[in-house]
């Protein structure tokens, strides 16, 4: 392309996309990435691969010759399979021809139902630290993104009592994500019922991204939406890629009151118009045929969470025990150095990736996301190399702190 | 417990009893015990490595699948000619099988020329023996579940949020 000055691209951009930060790992995202010979905890997807019989029943349809539009909302029939999981699984009863739509991944679901809901000024309750996404597209549907800080003390779960201090008039929205990325905290049912409480109380509707439910170590896997009185002010979001390995199919599904997914489904079928058939094709073999291998994926991250977490601990550092999703979030304040210095200082020292906290927002400074989703035998080297690292750091902070 | 210590180990034999514990959420006196409980009881045989020995140029090893025809004889049953078999060094396993052929046995030689008088001499001279049908193994990719190709093993993006 001729790039000239006679034109200025920048007076054409929105100032609503352009006041949204870039990302902050990204400088970060470079120098992991031009270093050689590094064991990435950073990565927010399994190492599984997607079961080899999923991948071929995608195989298969594409050899059939399945390579059309679907209907706007998916095919009927992973729409049948998605509602028996959900009354399977959380005892949720979800008619398919009008209350799922198949969507790409969830992070579509997320961006739909934000659009849907939101006027300009309505303020969204965000409980952080949370994932990148949320603030953002928040801001991009018109809406005012409203932070509920979680703390280590409480496990990071969202509490009620926190939650309604950031209640004002113009709350409209509760955007779960329970199992939660970055910290791997879930809520118990006792809390549900209370922020479910709160939630009737002041009329408030909940987008539930539960991407991570499979994932949960301390019982069977729970849905805001099954909470009495919950299922019908909840947007239910959910997909395939941690439960069945299936990041890069971008699969996911949203389920929700039919006057919801009907104005929901225009703005998808005007902007995507259908998720691509073969990935609903992989899905619904998935739903059929891949339950249970979900169930030996979720043993073996346990074996290894309680693994990382043992050894975190055991080398000075302050973690809680997440009780979902693949990730721990332990506190890194003794070693006296910010997230992104320690994340840099690893990277540079011991070639160990992770990802600052920082990056999850202002309340997940002076922690680290570790995520356990890698082989046990780079867990295990990865442990070795950050236990060198924290103690050589442990021992120069309570240096210069004696200096001091 | 066995079955989930059996599991851990399978594939990672050097896993400590103290790794597998806090794994298993159990205590690190009952692993060890059940792990040496297990290789008494011989439920663990042993701890091997898997070699690809391909790569290490080690050319002189030959392998063969061998079908084993039995003719059926009072008082001698399979488990008899397999004794016979089992205990010659060049034998790396024998199963029985169902099918046209009664055992399958894998036989190891230096050369083509030592698998082939082994079968020649050894194997099909024993008596009740009647036939046999040697296949010579090409390439190997897969065994105990573990790939044998160099496949790319983390495609994923180094970080993600």
């Amino acid at each position: 392309m001729t790039i000239t000055h006679g034109f200025d691209p920048k007076r054409f951009i929105s100032p609503t996309v352009k006041n949204i930060p870039p990302s902050g790992i990204r400088r970060f995202f470079d120098l992991v990435a031009n270093t050689k010979g590094v064991i990435s905890l950073g990565v927010g997807e399994p190492d599984f691969v997607t079961p080899w019989h999923i991948r071929e029943a995608c195989v298969h349809s594409l050899e059939k010759g399945y390579t059309m539009y679907t209907s706007n909302y998916g095919m009927p029939e992973l729409r049948q399979a998605i509602a028996s999981y959900l009354l399977d699984t959380f005892g949720l009863e979800y008619d398919p021809s009008k209350q799922i739509l198949v969507t790409i991944g969830a992070s579509e679901a997320v961006d739909l139902a934000l659009r849907t809901v939101i006027n300009p000024g309505d303020e969204v309750l965000i409980p952080e630290p949370c994932y990148v996404a949320y603030q953002p597209v928040t801001r991009l549907a018109g809406g005012v993104p409203v932070t509920v800080p979680t703390t280590m003390e409480d496990n990071f779960a969202l509490t009620a009592a926190r939650l309604e201090s950031y209640i004002t008039p113009r709350t409209k929205v509760l955007l779960l994500c329970f199992p939660n990325n970055p910290t791997g905290a879930v809520l118990d049912t006792d809390t549900m019922h209370a922020i479910a409480a709160l939630v009737k109380k002041y009329n408030l509707l909940v987008i539930s991204d539960e991407i991570y439910s499979e994932l949960r170590y301390d019982g069977p896997p729970l849905s805001f939406a099954a909470i009495p009185g919950m299922q019908e002010r909840t947007i239910l979001i959910n997909g395939f890629s941690k439960a069945f390995a299936m990041t890069g199919w971008r699969i996911g599904y949203v389920a929700a009151h039919p006057e919801f997914l009907a104005q929901m489904v225009k703005i998808h079928q005007y902007t995507i118009l259908c998720a691509p058939i073969m990935s609903q094709m992989a899905a619904l073999e998935a739903l059929r045929y891949g339950r249970e291998n979900a169930k030996h994926m979720v043993e073996q991250y346990n074996q290894r969470r309680r693994l990382v977490v043992k050894r975190l601990r055991d080398m000075g550092l302050e973690c809680f025990e997440p009780q979902g999703a693949f990730y721990v979030f332990p506190s890194i304040k003794h070693t006296g150095l910010s997230s992104i210095e320690f994340a840099e200082k690893l990277l540079q020292e011991e070639k160990v990736a992770v990802v600052p906290g920082n990056a999850f927002g202002a309340s997940a400074e002076g922690f680290i996301r570790c995520s356990y989703a890698a082989s046990l035998a780079d867990l295990i080297e990865a442990m070795n190399r950050m236990e060198r690292f924290v103690a050589r750091h442990l021992a120069l902070n309570s240096g210069a702190a004696a200096e001091a | 417990m066995r079955k989930k210590i059996l599991e851990l180990i399978k594939y990672n034999a050097k896993l400590s009893a103290k790794e597998i514990a806090v794994m298993l959420a159990l205590p690190v006196e009952q692993v060890s015990k059940e792990i040496r409980a297990m290789e008494q009881e011989k439920v663990i045989l042993g701890y091997h490595t898997m070699i690809n020995w391909e790569k290490v140029g080690n050319d002189n090893v030959v392998s063969a699948l061998i079908d084993v025809k039995v003719i059926p004889q009072r008082d001698v049953g399979f488990d008899e000619i397999a004794r016979r078999l089992y205990h010659y060094p060049e034998v790396k396993s024998v199963s029985l099988i169902s099918g046209s052929y009664d055992l399958s046995v894998q036989v190891q030689g230096k050369s083509l020329k030592e698998v082939a008088n082994f079968v020649a001499q050894k194997l099909a001279t024993i008596e009740h023996v009647q036939s046999t049908r040697t296949h010579f193994i090409l390439k190997r990719y897969k065994e105990d579940g573990v790939i044998f190709a160099d496949e790319e093993t983390d495609r994923r993006q180094v970080l993600q949020p």
